[in-house]
């Protein structure tokens, strides 16, 4: 097997296992163009290595756990994060690895190179998978080279790349991965063109940055642009930018640097070298015969073509949608700003605006002015809403970044042992289950107390317990569900804390291995690496914190607008509906689950009766031992975690709330069940397997 | 039913439409045993038949029992059938036919496996209808769905 191909050595008949990336690349050589010297590593050596180890069919396993379209771009991340880790965890087969090796070291020696993607299909006219796979730049010695192949290949089955796949409706079986090996070129300057733009027929763009492109590649350095007309290359705007930094080699890979005060103020290209990459670009399009993005850099004042590949328009996406998911793969620079923006802007704006609409006595309106409130509060939380999907959210891939730097660097069995190193100190939603664990730790010491409160919720004699109620609810706050007024709502919030005094305290979790496995991360980067990982685990912290804090703030909006809608419905006649009436005693169903298959969120095992949970007025029903089985669970619920055996979700994903706190609290968890809560019935004893992500209903006993 | 319920059934029913022979499973003299048989079925999936001769392990034990398992599957011998292949098990009481009942359930059994006709015709073999209580269809894996048959 020809394990590395030489550029000028491919064929047309090669393009299906060499990709569009190598296959372009060795064209322009061919037609004379300045293209650095490169090989490709085809399909075949992808495919020797994911089909004896056993990859393969791992993948399609991961992959099949439920209907691909039934799955949420949540568990993507969450399965590409698994999958990746199979690629870091699972070595090349020997006789692979020495044949690749040997080829590697023959061509490149110790030259730096960059490693890119180059998978079939990529790079076509129909198709552009810019940006989805992997590559890395300045990466030496055959070894090194190898290690960096491996990671291409994971990327065939990023987030992005396999929603862009399935949105094609590509056969995911059938994908494979060449790679390009190429000699590195140190531009002094570089940037991109488009022979034609791909949002306007008559012109051309021309980018460019000092340094090289990765920073352009990437939106974190701001690029002078210009525009040309595209039939005779007469610049039509030179649009400078704020110039301030500069990507640029490291020792190993490359990193962002302050340019040089006498560069601020000079263009990158001169006018003349606009028209050369011009020319160069329409060269290519002439070539190819189709429009196209070329990237290049100048080196010792000639510009080489580093990559050529059909103009592809880009769409905007709806929350939700390809586009819309490729826009959350945000680089550790947009994050941080992003970050900056959501603690010191929007979070404490978000809070202020819940606080200014809650002051307002909905009793004592008129018809008119309530109308008015409710449109202002409806109003508010559609405005946060899209905040929320446009900028927390994408925030979330805070911590999905440093996932992936932890397993690169730690390689860990679990790849989601990250997480553990995420989990903060204290919470808002833990902060109020640790009110309710004291008063309930109160009720376990004081028997005449205990009994006080059994005969309240028994509805007999007041005393002590309301007493005791009363100052609970102050405790938790009244914006809690908990601290609702009204005798009955009173009597399930004794016997709900009844049942937590009924069991033994929750152990306290020890901070040690967490502060163990910190030191081994950290310890595992050296000099101005080691900044980034700590600033970047730091990034990840307040990612994950604010999972929990978003979904607070804006229940309680939610909250808001509930309130001033039911009291309308209530003028208008309608009651607000109190949820599904219970289920229990309902005719069999023809079809019931005996295994449903989720993915594993929180490690253990637990046997117990099932709660489905529709409603958050359902929640004080909770008893001690029961598995809470919800479509999603919300940090205004997470106060019954503390009596659960087990929890189980229909929402998928590793860094949904029910997730984080059922390892909060320590117990097995399955999410991304789908129908949990249709399927499910209060009551079915239930068998959850939070190792494999099962849940077992078993036979009524 | 429910869409997603009458998408379990569908998938019961086209497994069982692809594939002309199961994995009978049977208990006797204290051990379990799995034997290899041709099956047909009524429209609707509630009986299931097969054939055997009685001097068979199988036909002793369902004799004791009365109970079998049958098990129907799309595997191909393929790595890939881990995700791939799905499996449905049909369990519920077995008996004997005689008369008419012999009569309408070779006719369908013959549609299906029509070299089977010497066979079914010799007076040592007996046809046997699987009167099926509930369907197991695995998919995914480890996805695991009851079908409850309605009488």
């Amino acid at each position: 097997m020809n394990l590395l191909i030489p550029f000028d050595r491919l064929s047309e008949e090669d393009r299906p296992r060499a990709g569009g990336k190598a296959w372009a690349l060795s064209r322009l050589g061919r037609e004379g163009f300045p293209v650095p010297r490169g090989a490709v590593v085809p399909v075949e050596a992808y495919r020797a290595y994911v089909g004896p180890t056993g990859l393969r069919e791992r993948i399609l396993l991961e992959l099949n756990r439920k209907p691909f379209e039934a799955m949420r771009w949540e568990e993507m991340w969450d399965a590409a994060l698994r999958i990746r880790n199979f690629f870091l965890k699972t070595p090349l087969p020997e006789s692979l690895r020495a044949a690749l090796l040997a080829e590697i070291e023959e061509l490149f020696g110790n030259r730096p190179v960059a490693v890119r993607s180059s998978a079939p299909g990529e790079d076509s006219a129909g198709a552009s998978f810019a940006g989805l796979h992997e590559s890395f730049l300045n990466v030496r010695g055959a070894s090194a080279i190898l290690e960096r192949i491996r990671l291409v290949w994971a990327s065939l089955w990023s987030d992005g790349a396999l929603l862009y796949r399935q949105e094609l409706k590509l056969d995911v079986s059938e994908s494979a991965m060449a790679v390009v090996i190429q000699e590195l070129a140190e531009g002094e300057r570089s940037g991109v063109a488009f022979s034609k733009s791909p949002v306007e027929e008559d012109v051309s763009l021309v980018e460019a940055v000092w340094g090289l492109n990765q920073g352009l590649v990437d939106g974190t350095v701001a690029p002078d642009r210009w525009v040309l007309d595209r039939s005779s290359g007469t610049l039509l705007r030179h649009i400078e930018a704020e110039r301030s930094e500069a990507v640029r080699l490291a020792p190993e890979g490359t990193r962002k640097e302050p340019l040089l005060p006498e560069l601020r103020n000079r263009s990158p290209l001169e006018d003349g070298e606009v028209g050369r990459v011009w020319s160069l670009s329409m060269e290519a399009e002439k070539r190819f015969g189709c429009p196209q993005d070329v990237e290049w850099t100048f080196l010792g004042g000639r510009p080489f073509l580093l990559q050529a590949r059909p103009v592809t328009a880009g769409a905007k996406g709806e929350p939700g949608s390809r586009a819309w998911n490729l826009s959350l793969r945000r680089s550790f620079e947009n994050l941080k700003v992003l970050r900056e923006r959501i603690e010191k802007r929007l979070i404490p704006a978000l809070v202020k605006e819940a606080q200014d609409l809650s002051g307002v006595d909905l009793d004592s309106l008129e018809d008119e002015e309530l109308a008015k409130v409710l449109e202002i509060r409806e109003e508010a939380l559609a405005r946060w809403t899209k905040v929320y999907w446009d900028e927390f959210i994408p925030f979330a891939h805070g911590a999905r970044l440093f996932g992936q730097v932890f397993n690169d660097r730690m390689q860990p069995e679990d790849p989601f042992r990250f997480i553990d190193l995420l989990r903060p100190g204290r919470m808002i939603g833990t902060d109020r289950n640790v009110r309710l664990e004291e008063a309930a730790e109160r009720l376990r010491q004081d028997p005449a107390l205990r009994s006080s409160m059994t005969a309240f919720r028994d509805g007999r004699d007041e005393g002590d317990a309301a007493v005791f109620l009363e100052k609970v609810s102050s405790e938790l706050g009244k914006d809690t569900d908990l601290a609702l007024s009204g005798e009955e709502t009173r009597r399930r919030l004794a016997g709900f804390l009844l049942e937590m005094a009924a069991r033994p305290s929750m152990p306290k979790r020890s901070g040690e291995a967490r502060e163990d496995l910190e030191k081994a991360f950290l310890d595992r980067f050296q000099g101005m690496e080691r900044n980034f990982a700590e600033e970047l685990l730091d990034l990840a912290r307040a990612s994950y914190r604010l999972r929990d804090e978003d979904n607070i703030h804006l229940g309680r909006l939610e909250r808001l607008r509930n309130e001033a809608r039911d009291e309308r419905l209530r003028r208008s006649g309608s009651v607000p509906s109190a949820g599904e009436p219970a289920r229990a005693g309902a005719n069999p169903l023809p079809v019931r689950p005996r295994q449903m298959v989720g993915s594993p969120a929180g490690p253990g095992l637990a046997r117990g009766r099932a709660r489905v949970v529709r409603d958050r007025r359902d929640l004080l029903e909770f008893k001690a031992g029961e598995i809470l089985v919800c479509d999603s669970i919300d940090p205004n619920m997470t106060f019954v975690v503390p009596l659960c055996a087990a929890i189980v979700e229909r929402r998928g994903g590793m860094l949904v709330h029910g997730a984080i706190i059922a390892r909060e609290y320590g117990l097995p968890c399955v999410t991304g069940v789908p129908d949990a809560t249709e399927r499910i019935r209060s009551g079915d004893t239930l068998t959850v397997d939070g190792y494999l992500g099962i849940v077992v209903v078993h036979d009524p006993e | 039913m429910k869409e997603n319920d009458q998408e379990v059934a569908r998938a019961v029913g086209a497994l069982l439409e692809s594939q002309r022979v199961g994995v009978l499973g049977t208990f006797g003299a204290g051990s379990p045993y799995c034997s290899l048989v041709g099956f047909s079925f009524e429209p609707g999936y509630g009986r299931l038949y097969f054939a055997t001769t009685r001097a068979t392990r199988k036909f002793a034990n369902l004799s004791e029992t009365g109970r079998v398992a049958l098990l129907v599957d799309n595997r191909e011998n393929r790595e890939e059938d881990i995700h791939e292949a799905s499996a449905v098990t049909a369990v519920g009481p077995v008996t004997e036919l005689t008369g008419t009942e012999k009569d309408r359930g070779a006719a369908v059994h013959l549609t299906r496996h029509p070299s089977l006709a010497g066979f079914l015709e010799s007076p040592t073999t007996a046809l046997l209808a699987l009167d099926v209580e509930r369907y197991f269809l695995v998919r995914r894996f480890q996805e695991v769905m009851v079908l409850e048959v309605k009488r």
